[in-house]
């Protein structure tokens, strides 16, 4: 296993780690982003009914399924790789760096965002906090917590929607989870694309695809996340 | 032109260096550096310390000269080494700032020179042919593509002044390293032994202390010889192919 190690703890190789992680995060955060926009009526076909209804029967899917359940124990992984392994590198390059910093910074880049490629670990550390605090109140407490139960046809379902319309309500939390997508869409802006480059994948023909998908993409998927709770906050 | 310089003076490499104030009075038409020994001709004629800093071809091809000027390693012009930046880009009376380059790989030994001593021992770990070639081929004897052979020659162009070291906010060699690859795994000379290159030079950057790639592309933008990231994806490549596809197990 020796080949296999060094390779997972030279400078490309943990860079390929941080890579990979990022990409299943990038692809994860498409799939979150369907589940939540049925917190959004229009978009729940049911606006009669029930407005937790299909987020909540989403949820209870997304918690028994199976298949959904092996992947979701490769995205806890995921996380803490990626993040371990990106303040291992947050360290290494500043002490790589060196103490005595330039009196005059310029900070000029070529075809990326240079304020969220030179403060990739900051905006990282910030959506950590960020997921702690999201984790511990929607995620712990679906597992975990005493949730109000809501009824279906006769089948009983955790109440995950008031949980979630509870917290929009909020201003002081739709502020703070408004700009944890701001960061979020940073981080997203050039670790897309710099997810391609690290694998290798740089050709002329395909990396100016890759870099436009990945600048709409950061602004999209943070934008989708964010309107629910503006939405929620105002017209619910 | 009359020029205020801020420059970093440091005795040694254990003393603690700070900046110091000039004046000095240049002719747009000299280059950087020679604005600079008209400084140190003032200075020694006040039988003070000259400044050090290294230079050898001021022909912009040796890679020797090494600085930080106004924050960007060779100064402001693009692909421009700071020997054959000229004069006539600053204006009269402007304040500049000269510091060496900095990373923990790259000690200062003196006021504005470096050791960049860790990039010979990259190259040494592998940034060279040893299968014989044979005597000089004919022309056209060895069959290359055009644009293969240009991208080789691209990277050939690097010249190893670490300036790639010195703007990236991770001090990461990469672009050094991925240039010196690509320019051997390119020819079929340098493609026998572009497995073993790959994994030597990648192992000697990261036991010099270098930082690791964010593809922050700083490196790009201010290499004097303009070369590009992408070379940085082609060692990626060829190393990721020849950590997993290579014989050697160890």
């Amino acid at each position: 296993m020796s080949w296999f190690s060094d390779f997972l703890t030279s400078s490309i190789g943990r860079k390929v780690v941080m890579s990979l992680t990022g990409l299943f995060l990038i692809l994860f955060l498409l799939v979150h982003l369907a589940g939540n926009l049925q917190l959004l009526p229009f978009l729940a076909h049911d606006p009669a009914g029930d407005p937790g209804k299909a987020f909540n029967l989403y949820s209870k899917f997304m918690t028994s399924n199976p298949l959904i359940k092996t992947v979701s124990y490769l995205l806890y992984a995921s996380i803490l790789i990626h993040a371990i392994q990106g303040w291992l590198l947050w360290s290494k390059n500043r002490k790589a760096r060196g103490n005595q910093g330039y009196a005059v910074k310029v900070n000029k880049v070529v075809g990326t965002n240079s304020f969220a490629a030179s403060n990739m670990g900051w905006l990282g550390t910030i959506i950590f906090i960020f997921l702690a605090i999201h984790m511990y109140q929607f995620w712990l407490q679906m597992k975990l917590g005493h949730l109000p139960m809501a009824y279906y046809d006769g089948v009983e379902v955790k109440n995950l929607y008031s949980i979630v319309a509870e917290a929009y309500e909020s201003l002081g939390y739709v502020i703070f989870y408004v700009v944890s997508m701001v960061v979020i869409a940073y981080h997203l802006n050039h670790g897309f694309q710099s997810a391609f480059q690290t694998l290798g994948i740089n050709h002329h023909k395909y990396t100016p695809f890759i870099k436009w998908v990945g600048k709409a993409y950061s602004i999209l998927v943070p934008l989708g996340f964010a309107i629910i709770p503006i939405y929620m906050y105002f017209f619910m | 032109m009359k020029l205020t310089l801020k420059i970093w003076r440091q005795k040694s490499l254990k003393e603690k260096g700070r900046f110091e104030t000039y004046k000095v009075e240049a002719n747009p038409h000299m280059s950087f550096l020679e604005m600079l020994d008209v400084l140190n001709e003032e200075l020694i004629a006040k039988k003070e310390e000259p400044v050090v800093f290294e230079h050898d071809c001021r022909e912009g091809i040796c890679g020797t000269c090494s600085m930080v000027i106004n924050g960007e390693p060779h100064g402001p012009m693009g692909g421009t080494t700071a020997c054959q930046l000229h004069m006539r880009h600053f204006k009269d009376g402007e304040t500049i700032v000269i510091e060496p380059f900095r990373a923990s790989a790259f000690p200062v030994m003196k006021d504005l020179a470096v050791d960049r001593s860790a990039l010979d021992r990259i190259i040494q770990a592998g940034g060279y042919i040893s299968v014989s070639t044979g005597a000089a081929q004919d022309a056209n004897a060895v069959p290359i593509d055009k644009d293969t052979a240009g991208h080789s020659f691209d990277a050939a162009a690097c010249i190893g002044c670490g300036a790639c070291v010195a703007a990236c906010p991770n001090a990461s060699a990469m672009l050094f390293v991925s240039a010196k690859v690509s320019h051997l795994a390119l020819l079929p000379q340098g493609k026998v032994e572009a497995k073993r290159r790959a994994q030597a030079m990648v192992k000697q950057m990261d036991l010099e202390g270098f930082g690791m790639c964010s593809n922050i592309t700083a490196c790009e933008a201010e290499c004097p010889k303009g070369i590009s990231v992408e070379n940085i994806a082609r060692l990626n490549r060829e190393y990721l192919s020849s950590a997993l596809g290579s014989e050697t197990v160890a």
